[in-house]
This record gives structure tokens, sequence and C-alpha cells, in this order.
């Protein structure tokens, strides 16, 4: 069976693990790694959001044969004091937490990519990540505080996101 | 109701003194946590000798925030910093009854306003014990000293002492009767960083999904779609085979697959051949469900009066004879589903008769109720550990999930099972919103008064399904079968007629002479539950649109008429004066439209201004603004998030395609064709505080009934078209 790099170190997955099993739950189950959560099932909620080759990607939907040789980085690798976690502790954006992990990984991954996002930048790297308990105000802030950069309007709107098209 | 400080300290608390002493007076058994060697002066706090301060937290942490502000009130008491109290989740016993509902539960938004005498007063009667222990050690008077901090310290000789050393021998103090009075308070009203942030920020934080045990194993369960229906058979051969797979075990609920990990056990299930049947609701769909209701509005063999003031029936009779302006109206609103984050799930370990479970709930008494039914095991030998919860708002206090772990688990004794539902089985075997249907009438005299309002609701009890399922596990099960379901009718029969929180939020805080409100029972069979406020989160929407169609009929302010029918209700006067001002009601920009909402719920209250632009295909909410008083606040940023919160939940009822029944059974499955509000879709939310010296009321669910009303009418306001029924239509 592949070996794959988990939070920086390499890992040999046992010759048991069908390839089809979704990134998620080898994981969370064979690997001991709980913080990616179970959301959905169907790659629409976020919350098992981890990085693959730095991308973000919906691990409950990435058969586990797809990133064999690949580098996989969940919330636990992600050190405790990156900048969003930082910010997150800063604004207290959680609430109940669940989604919280696919929030910060999906936060991240955007700086990573636009170190400076605009609130409409913001929302479509995170439209992706459903929170039921509205911490959506909190999220828009502290990544503004994470980029460094304070937001630039108060206001952005309602857009409508269709899932199935990704169209706003 | 006002309570001073000084009160609060001296006069041995509202709620009873009996709570401080809890179990050693009540003669119960212990409370089931209790570190050894620990001062334990009451339910809730216990100091150990190498100087831990241990809080029992008997409420669930699902988001709200009670992790953090409880734990305030206890640290306030007790003189000793919250952040360093270390917070377990307390067992089931009665010394952690809700005192608002004589059942360990976490809802109504209650957990403050019943904890802010009880909690305080635990720690201070604490803290005086060791202060006494200090004084007989130091061969001082008591009132010779003072607390800092978890330190005792006597000024006039600089002595110190920190509470662990003197804990041991506080065990052997009298609780006092009266109390030393501290000023000012040094924890309670500040916007302390949440308890619960760090460990949710890393992912160390452990729900219930996480729970991990050795040797344990998952199970997945297939349930029958159609409400009510039940299991024909089943064939397990080919999903017996699938690798990793245990056990494939029938439970009262459907066919339970076990294996080695979630995966395989989903995968296993799909292999499961499945003989359902449909049951009682085979056919019940949305349409025949509102034609009923239609009949129930005038057709119901049971109504049960929620207001009758003066006689609206008579006023309005006598206006339509008199050609007199009446406003009629039919209003309705949908069943609503929970979606809590984290899909429902509970992991249990059998023995013999004793069974050990995790679950995240709103009620771990149900949970050990439950479990004992379904699994066969003596109530009493059934430990609940209460863990975080990825959201709750009411689902969570239907322990369903318990009852089937638990039955799982009992076949196969010796092995931790954790149950996991899928998003699909969340959606589609949920306790849903009651969906309801509502006819208005009012009249409205030459002066533009209203003189009557006239409201019919038809609607279905929450609480009679949950009687008839929780009498029938605390009856002995000696007694016939017959007659157990018989006691569980009458339950839940008297329990419809007396249940409230389907009129909630209809009895009207308007001064009109004249007013009726009735609720016409009709219950289409659809499992319901408590759902984040309740009554109120459809009765506002139809109570505050319909005073804004008044208001306009009228040719009136919405503002100034709804001021003028509050004459006697200062706090909905102040909320509403203050979110007028805050959102600038009466002088917008052009191309900015406006609506307003005031309601009271669960003792606070709560007004919204919503504020639509014209985008290019409708309408957008460009933001909310909030203003709130929910008495004195303990957190005012917990406060803050709160509101946020409950707006951004409603605005998904608000305005997302509402769930159908087709067959009996839920035709949507996950959030693809049951969306959810998203970031893109969220506006910006402005929240005021009222400051206040009242006794602290809820915060949890207040802030959700406005949104809905607010919005259609700021609708109206932009688009002259009246929308009765939810969800609204944002688009053009």
């Amino acid at each position: 069976m592949p070996t794959l790099q988990l939070n920086g170190r390499s890992v040999t997955l046992p010759d048991d693990i069908d390839p089809a099993t979704p990134l998620l739950w080898v994981v969370r189950e064979r690997l001991g790694l709980r913080g990616a959560k179970f959301g959905c099932g169907q790659g629409l909620c976020g919350a098992c959001t981890m990085h693959v080759d730095g991308q973000a990607r919906r691990s409950c939907i990435l058969p586990v044969g797809q990133v064999a040789g690949k580098s996989v980085t969940t919330i636990e690798g992600l050190g405790g004091d990156h900048p969003v976690q930082q910010a997150w502790r800063d604004i207290d954006v959680p609430q109940c937490g669940y989604c919280q992990p696919g929030q910060i990984m999906s936060a991240a991954a955007l700086l990573a990519a636009k170190p400076n996002p605009s609130d409409d930048d913001i929302n479509r790297a995170m439209a992706g990540n459903i929170c039921r308990c509205g911490t959506y105000p909190r999220i828009r802030r502290a990544i503004h505080r994470a980029a460094g950069s304070s937001p630039s309007s108060i206001t952005t709107g309602v857009q409508t996101f269709n899932p199935e098209t990704g169209e706003g | 109701m006002k309570l001073t400080r000084r009160k609060l300290l001296v006069g041995g608390g509202l709620v009873g003194g009996g709570l401080l002493l809890g179990f050693s007076m009540a003669g119960d058994k212990p409370v089931p946590q209790s570190a050894e060697g620990s001062f334990q002066p009451n339910a809730w706090l216990q100091i150990t000798p190498d100087g831990r301060v241990i809080f029992q937290l008997d409420k669930a942490e699902m988001g709200q925030g009670v992790f953090t502000g409880l734990t305030t009130l206890m640290g306030e008491g007790l003189d000793y910093d919250p952040a360093r109290i270390q917070v377990e989740m307390a067992g089931v016993h009665s010394a952690y009854n809700n005192p608002a509902m004589r059942m360990q539960v976490t809802g109504g938004s209650t957990s403050l306003t019943t904890a802010w005498t009880p909690l305080q007063e635990a720690g201070a009667t604490a803290r005086a014990m060791l202060m006494i222990a200090a004084a007989h050690h130091w061969q001082v008077p008591t009132d010779a000293l003072r607390t800092d901090d978890g330190v005792i310290i006597h000024s006039a000789s600089g002595r110190r002492l920190r509470y662990e050393e003197m804990a041991d021998r506080a065990k052997s103090v009298t609780p006092p009767k009266t109390l030393p009075v501290s000023s000012g308070y040094k924890w309670i009203g500040k916007s302390l960083p949440r308890f619960d942030t760090p460990a949710k920020v890393d992912g160390r934080a452990v729900f219930g999904t996480d729970v991990s045990l050795p040797g344990m194993k998952v199970a997945v369960v297939l349930r029958c779609p159609h409400f009510g229906g039940s299991l024909r058979s089943f064939d397990a051969d080919a999903a017996r085979r699938h690798p990793g797979v245990c056990e494939v075990v029938q439970i009262h609920t459907g066919v339970a697959v076990v294996a080695d990990g979630y995966w395989e056990a989903r995968q296993a299930a799909a292999k499961l051949k499945v003989e359902w049947d449909k049951g009682p609701l085979a056919g019940l769909n949305s349409a025949t469900i509102r034609r009923k209701q239609e009949q129930a509005l005038d057709g119901a063999d049971t109504v049960v009066e929620a207001e009758n003031a003066g006689d609206a029936e008579r006023a309005l009779a006598h206006a339509r004879s008199a050609g007199a302006t009446v406003l009629e109206a039919k209003y309705a609103a949908p069943f609503l589903h929970h979606s809590t984050m984290e899909p429902q799930n509970c992991t249990a370990l059998a023995n013999g008769d004793s069974c050990e479970i995790w679950a995240p709930s709103q009620a771990p008494g149900f949970v050990q109720a439950l479990a004992a039914q379904y699994g066969g095991f003596d109530r009493h030998k059934v430990t609940v550990h209460t863990t975080l919860m990825g959201g709750g708002f009411g689902r969570r206090a239907m322990t369903d999930f318990a009852g089937e772990a638990a039955a799982i688990a009992r076949q196969m004794p010796g092995v931790p099972v954790k149950l996991i539902w899928s998003r699909e089985d969340d959606m589609r075997h949920d306790f849903y919103r009651p969906s309801t249907l509502h006819r208005l009438a009012a009249v409205l005299d030459d002066k533009g008064q209203i003189s009557a309002w006239r409201h019919r609701l038809v609607s279905a009890s929450i609480t009679k399904g949950m009687a008839v399922t929780l009498v029938d596990s605390y009856l002995p099960s000696w007694l016939p079968e017959a007659m157990a379901r018989g006691i569980g009718r009458f339950a839940g029969n008297t329990t419809a007629n007396l249940d409230t929180s389907m009129a909630e939020g209809a009895e009207i805080p308007y001064a009109i002479p004249n007013r009726k409100v009735d609720v016409a029972l009709y219950d289409p069979g659809i499992p319901l539950g408590f759902w984040r406020s309740v009554g109120h989160s459809h009765n506002a929407f139809i109570v505050e649109s319909f005073m804004d169609e008044l208001a306009h009929a009228a040719d009136q302010d919405p503002v100034e008429f709804r001021l003028h029918y509050l004459q006697e209700h200062p706090r909905h006067r102040n909320v509403l004066k203050a979110v007028a001002k805050a959102a600038n009601w009466g002088s917008l920009a052009a191309g900015r439209f406006q609506g307003v909402a005031v309601h009271e719920s669960f003792s606070s209250y709560a007004a919204q201004v919503v504020e639509l632009s014209r985008g290019s295909s409708g309408y957008v909410i460009e933001r909310i603004v909030c203003a709130v008083d929910c008495g004195r606040i303990v957190n005012p940023d917990i406060v803050v998030e709160q509101v946020e919160s409950a707006i951004i939940y409603g605005l998904t009822a608000a305005l997302k395609p509402a769930l159908t029944i087709e067959d009996g059974r839920v035709v949507q499955s996950n959030f693809h064709d049951l969306p959810v509000l998203r970031i893109n879709e969220t506006p910006e939310i402005e929240v005021l505080l009222l400051p206040s010296d009242e006794h602290p009321t809820g915060i949890g669910e207040i802030a959700l009934p406005p949104v809905a009303p607010a919005l259609a009418n700021a609708l109206f306001a932009a688009s002259g078209e009246r929308q009765r029924e939810l969800p609204l239509r944002i688009d053009a």
C-alpha cells in the first residue's frame, strides 16, 4: 500500500485499506487524527477540508488511493499558531466548533494563495464551508485580521450561490 | 425582577438553598463524578488538595457559550479566575435538574437565567467555608480575612493561604447562613475570551463523533424512510461478507450494520436487501397536509385556547356588518429541519444489565431513560457521559440516537459501539419544527386604531410525541404492553392540550381591547421537536407581518404604529426605539428599503431592522440591525455571538427552500437539495446590547423570531408585495 506524507511525517498505509476509502475516514479512524470532521459525505459542507499538496480538498469524497505519494496536512498539522488560528482565537470565532477545522483549513489555503484577499475573494473561497452556528461574520473579520489588513467595507451584500454550479 | 448583588449574597437565593447542598440533603446518591479527597461542598464544585478547582457543568455546550458563562458565575462567587477552572461535563443526577423544567435539560434559553443565583451562591458559600477554615487555623476572626483570586489573606499580618491548602479543613465547616459581601464584579460583565476556543481551533476538541475507545466498532442503521413504517424483512448475507463487518442486527428502528469503521459499515449497509412496510403515513404528501390544515381551521376536533380578552368574535362580526375596515389574511410556515453540523451519533458499551454511554445530547436524563428502555438495561446502571456537540438547536434533546446505540451495544456486550448517522439519515429522521397554517383578522376603527385581533393557528403538539416516548420509558417493565400504551396515549393527549409552545409568541403584547388566539389541533404524524425558538419561530413571523399590514392599512409608520400599542411595555419600546435609531429608520438613502419587527421570547426582547437594496436579479440584504435586552449581561461578546448566530440560523429558514413530504417520507437528503445559508449569502449584522440590571434572561434563541418578519416587511416596503408564506422570495 502506498505511502503519503501526513503533517510532515511519512505514513505507510496498511494493505487492507480499500483505496476507494475516502481520505477522511482513513485519517480519522486508521491514523487517529480526528480534527477533520464528517458533515455530509458528499463534499457539500467543507467540514472535512484538508490540504493535499497545498490545495484545500474535501477529504470525504477523495479516495485515499488518489493521494498516494502526496502531502496531506490536517488541522493538527497547522501547528496551532498559524496566523489563521491566532486570528480565530483573537476574535473568538468558534461557537460549537464542529465546522471550524474545515473553515480554518480553507482559510489557510486562501491566504497561502492570496495573502490579501478582498471580501469577494473570501466569499468565493469560503462558500464551500457551511457553519450552522452563524460564525460567518467573524470568519470574514478573522481572515482579514490574519492577512494583516482590516475589512475593506462593512458590507458585501447578499449573493446567491449555487453549490451545483458554483455560480454566484 | 431586580436582583442586587447584596441581596444575592445575604438573602439565601431565589431558587433555593437546597440546591447548594444538593445531593447530601436530598438523601440522593452522590453525584457521579468526584475527585478523590476533594472538598466538595455542593454538586458543582470540587477543590482538590493538589490545587485544581473542578466545575461540573450540568448544561450542554452546543456553541451557545455555557462552558464559559456558567463557569464565570462559579468563579465569580468563589473569587477564583474562571479561566483556571477545570470544566467537566456533569453526569446524570437530580441535583442537576434544570429548575425551569425539573429535568436535566439544556434548552429554552434557560441556562444562565436559572444558574445566575445558585452558581454564584455555591461559589460564595464554598469561599466562605474556606475563609472560616483559615480563620480557625490562624486564630483570627473571619471578618479580618479577604480573598483574592484563590488566595485567602489576613491583611493585618500579611499571612496568605491558597484555597486548596484549606480544602481539607473546610470539609468540616458548617456552611454559613450569611455570606461575606464583596463590591463589584471581577469577571461578570466582561467579554472574557471563551474557554473552549483554543481546543476548537487546534482540532483537540472531542465531539460525539470523535469518541474513541479501545476495541471500538462503528455502526450505521438503515431505517424505514416512511415515518411510522416498520421493517418487514431483510437479507444480510452480502452485507455480512463485506470486509470489516462484525455484525448485522435488527433493532427497534431498523437494521444495524457494525464494522471496523464508518466507511466499511456504510458500504456494507448498501448491500443489505431490506423490505419496509410503509406504515400509516403512506401516501401522505405536503399537499395533503396543507389541505388538512385548511380543513382543520374550522373543522378540528380539538381547539386549545391561548388567549381571550374582551370579545374579538363579536367585535369582528359587528365590524363586518357595519362595513368597517376588517383586514384578513392567511399565513403559512413549513416543517423545518435542524441540520446540526454534526450528524446525530452516540457511543455505547454494554456489560450485563449496565451500560456506559457517550452522547452529545441536551438531555442526559433522556439518554439514560431511552438507553435503558431500548437496550434493556437497569436505568440506574446507565452511566452517561455528555460530550461537546456540533450544534444542538433542540435536536439533541430528542435522544433517539441513545436508544439505538444501546440496542446495538446490547447485542455486542463488552464491545464499544459508536453509532454515526449520515447527513441523509439526519435530514430524513429529524424531529421537525411543526408546519403551521394561520388565519388572522383584525378591525381598524374609524380612527385607525386596532380594536380587535383574532388569530387561529393550526398546529400539532411537540410534547405529545415526547410524552408518549418518555412515559413509556419510565413505566415499570412488568406493566402489560397495552396498559403502557394506553398510559402513554393519555399522557400524550393531555400534554397536547397543555402544550403552550404551539401558541407562544402569538399572545401579543399590543394593547388591543379584544383579542382571541387559539390553536386548532391537526397532527399529520410527522415527528416533531423543539426547533430554535420553538413556537416563536413561526408566530413572530405571523404577528409582526400582520401588524405591519395593519400599519400600512392605517397609513402609519410601522415603528410609530407599534410603539402606540406598547405603552405598558417599556422593554419592548426600548429595543424598538434603539434599533430604529441605529438603523436610521425613516431617513434612508434612495434605493434602500427597511422592515422592522419586535418580539419578546424567553423573557428577553429583540427588535430588528432589515435593510434591502435592489440587486440585478431581486433584492439584496445590505444589513441587519438588532437591538437586544436580555437583562444583565455576563459576557457581552458571547451575547453578540448568539445574536449573530440566531439571525443567521433564522435567515436560512426565511430564505431557503423548505423540505417536502411525499408518501410519508422527506424527499430531500443533503445540502444540495436542502441548502442552508453560506458565507457569501450572509449580510453584515450590527448588534446593540441594551444595558440592564434586570435578572439575566435568555439569549440563545431570542434573536431568531424577528428575522423573518423584518425581512418580509422590508420586502413589502421595497416591492409593494406582501408575502405570507415562508420561505420568502427575495429574487425578482
